[in-house]
């Protein structure tokens, strides 16, 4: 059986979840506990488990997520809250120089099993500063695993598969999706991370994205169905590991592809799977791999700028035409 | 080590109200940025609800005289730089409620061409360094305008702005110590309306007292009164003058309350009625007319004339703001280098 949830009950779901299942698992950041989460992700969590082991913390990023670290080098099972990825720039040292190289620079003496969540990307008007996308940030590091997904029943498998998994975690969620729904099954589930999943079967042309802009991507192949261009379009769900297989299956069966991708086109993640498609699907393509990117530039606040700033339908149709050389 | 202010904890003291402290003209000019900020900031928030303005809308209301006070006891070479809770303190260094409003709607006439929206006014013009996003960021970028003031060996300082949540963010210890340590020529000013979000000054520290952070670098510190622009001008006037003589940094806790919630979508359900309404009884605007009046600083006549100019200012702001057009998309990418032939990727 499954009910109809929006994506912040959904993780909320997971967390709770795995706290019932764990006491060692506890959530910590800004506006968690009494304000019920800026984005209210962790609603109610205060009443049922306390304030030992739902935290609310200082404006202080850097500080608490290295006792993140710290408590998961000991022993606990954190899970950090930022309120947008933005602020966790601010701890990028405790995630980059400690959390991913622990196991490595202790040479397997101590892990540090610990999630570090919170939305990553641009939720309309916010300007420069709020707007940016994460993944191939830390997609980026080793050590890290990074998980982008928005589907409420995946984000939830996902997050239960996160806490439990005894590597660093950065999971990236929605501002703008918290609210999106989708069907979740009841019950307990995981899902399993490094594991893309085919949203759509087609046969012209692959369409891979992640996070909000699957919604985009699946927007497109509806239009482009309407014209009877039959596009596959896949959810990354996870970054890293990056599920390579099920991406050159399918453009061996479309030999076309467009990468949907809000990061910024230099280093992005669309930069990674152009790379991974021209080496080991080479043979199989018709065209040049193809991405829809944020612009090359800072966002700004003006909603014309957004406008240009943004992937959107109308970008990746004209990239799909392109790849199938038709004039738009 | 110059003298350290241990303030009573209570700074609502009240002030005898019969002998006007300051020249009339000192009065009407608090007054009337006051009443401006005021204005602009409820018509920012109509324009919100009607769409016009969007993203994060963070007002000043309650917290006009911090602005108010601080731009009476500097000069306009002087530079001040803020957090996102700003048009205040932009309106408060002369950016015209024209360019402020015109941002707000996203317009190419806003004070950064509408780049920047609510959380980002800059003006290079009136050394306002802006209004920055990242909560504390702006304090060691503040410590550096100061170092670059002493380096080149002006006299002006850096007034640098935050919030009490801010004031918990490493990036304050680390700023004060060097700025004590290198005897920078920078004005701490931490607003406290007593509340980060939901989270009240209660709950980030054991230290509640925030001034008192000051005291761990030897940096002298007090905390003043922010519903009185007078307070507010005497606290910063007093810490210019140590600053100016070169002896370095000072901290002010200024302590103030805002109205409304964090942001537009905050209901504010943290915090009790009375406890708004108890700074409400306090408001700045009220009471500086009131005392204005009452001791005959300047006539009835004089006070609604300056109501009235306002007024027609904002309106007129809204209208500039509604005609002005949008920028071009093709702005995106202008501003992002100073290389005029910077090649961007666009595939
Ligand atoms: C580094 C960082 N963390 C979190 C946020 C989200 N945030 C924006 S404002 C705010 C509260 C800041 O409160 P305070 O410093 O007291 O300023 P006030 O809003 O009261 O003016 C928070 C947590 C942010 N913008 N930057
Ligand atoms: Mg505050």
């Amino acid at each position: 059986m499954s009910r109809e949830i929006a994506l912040r009950d959904a993780l909320n779901e997971a967390m709770t979840e795995e706290m019932r299942r764990d006491e060692l698992v506890f959530l910590m950041g800004e506006e968690v506990a009494e304000y019920n989460g800026a984005y209210k992700v962790s609603k109610g969590m205060l009443d049922e488990f306390g304030a030992k082991r739902v935290i609310d913390t200082p404006i202080a990023e850097l500080g608490f997520a290295g006792i993140g670290v710290g408590a998961a080098m000991n022993g606990l099972r954190p899970i950090v809250e930022f309120m947008t990825w933005n602020f966790a720039i601010l701890a990028f040292d405790q995630i980059v120089n400690n959390a991913a190289k622990t196991l490595s620079q202790s040479a397997g003496n101590f892990k540090c099993p610990i999630v570090f969540r919170g939305p990553s990307g641009a939720a309309g008007q916010l300007a420069q500063q709020h707007s940016q996308t994460f993944e191939s940030w830390m997609a980026n590091v080793p050590g890290l695993k990074v998980i982008s997904c928005i589907d409420p029943a995946d984000a939830k498998g996902l997050l239960k598969s996160a806490i439990r998994d005894d590597d660093p975690i950065c999971m990236m969620e929605s501002e703008m999706l918290y609210g999106y729904k989708g069907l979740v099954p009841e019950g307990e589930y995981l899902t399993p991370i490094g594991v893309a999943a085919v949203r759509r079967e087609g046969t012209d042309v692959t369409i891979v994205s992640f996070n909000k802009m699957m919604l985009t991507a699946l927007e497109a192949a509806d239009e482009l169905a309407k014209e009877g261009i039959s596009a596959e379009v896949i959810d990354l769900r996870t970054i890293r590991p990056l599920d390579h297989e099920t991406l050159v299956k399918s453009v061996k069966k479309t030999n076309r592809l467009v990468v949907v991708d809000e990061s910024w086109p230099f280093a992005g993640v669309s930069a990674e799977i152009a790379y991974e498609i021209q080496k080991y699907a080479f043979d199989y393509l018709d065209a040049p791999v193809t991405r829809v990117n944020a612009a090359d530039t800072s966002l700004p606040y003006a909603p014309t700028l957004v406008e240009a700033y943004m992937p959107n339908p109308a970008k990746v149709i004209k990239a799909v035409k392109e790849v199938m050389y038709l004039n738009a | 080590m110059d003298t350290v202010v241990e303030q009573k904890k209570k700074t609502t003291r009240s002030r005898k109200s019969s002998k006007p402290t300051y020249s009339k003209e000192m009065y009407l000019n608090w007054y009337e940025m006051m009443f401006r900020i005021r204005k602009f900031e409820e018509r920012a928030l109509l324009m919100y609800g009607q769409q016009k303005v969007r993203g994060f809308c963070h007002v000043y209301i309650g917290q006009e005289a911090v602005a108010a006070g601080i731009e009476a006891a500097i000069t306009p070479e002087d530079a001040i730089v803020t957090a996102y809770r700003q048009h205040g303190t932009a309106i408060g260094r002369g950016l015209s409620t024209n360019a402020c409003m015109a941002e707000l709607f996203g317009k190419v006439t806003g004070a950064v061409k509408g780049k920047g929206g609510s959380m980002h006014f800059f003006s290079a013009d009136h050394r306002y360094f802006g209004g920055n996003g990242i909560v504390g960021a702006q304090i060691p970028i503040g410590t550096g305008i100061g170092f670059a003031e002493k380096y080149k060996g002006t006299d002006k300082l850096c007034v640098t702005m935050f919030g009490d949540g801010a004031a918990r963010q490493g990036a304050l210890y680390e700023s004060f110590n060097m700025a004590m340590n290198w005897k920078l020529p920078v004005l701490y000013i931490c607003e406290n309306n007593g509340y980060a979000m939901g989270t009240s000054v209660e709950r980030t520290s054991n230290v509640t007292d925030l001034y008192k952070v000051g005291h761990a670098f030897d940096m002298p510190s007090e905390a003043i009164d922010g519903m009185s622009p007078e307070s507010v001008y005497e606290g910063v006037k007093k810490a210019v003058e140590h600053i100016r003589s070169g002896k370095g940094p000072y901290f002010l806790e200024i302590r103030t309350y805002r109205y409304k919630g964090h942001s537009v979508s905050d209901p504010a359900r943290y915090r009790t009625k009375e406890e708004v309404q108890e700074y409400k009884d306090r408001d700045p605007v009220k009471m500086t007319e009131s005392k204005i009046l009452k001791d005959k600083i300047a006539t009835a006549e004089e006070i609604a004339a300056i109501k009235d100019m306002i007024k027609k200012e904002i309106d007129a702001a809204v209208k500039f703001a509604e005609e002005s057009p949008y920028p071009d998309p093709a702005d995106l990418f202008e501003d992002n280098y100073t290389q005029a032939d910077y090649p961007f990727i666009v595939d």
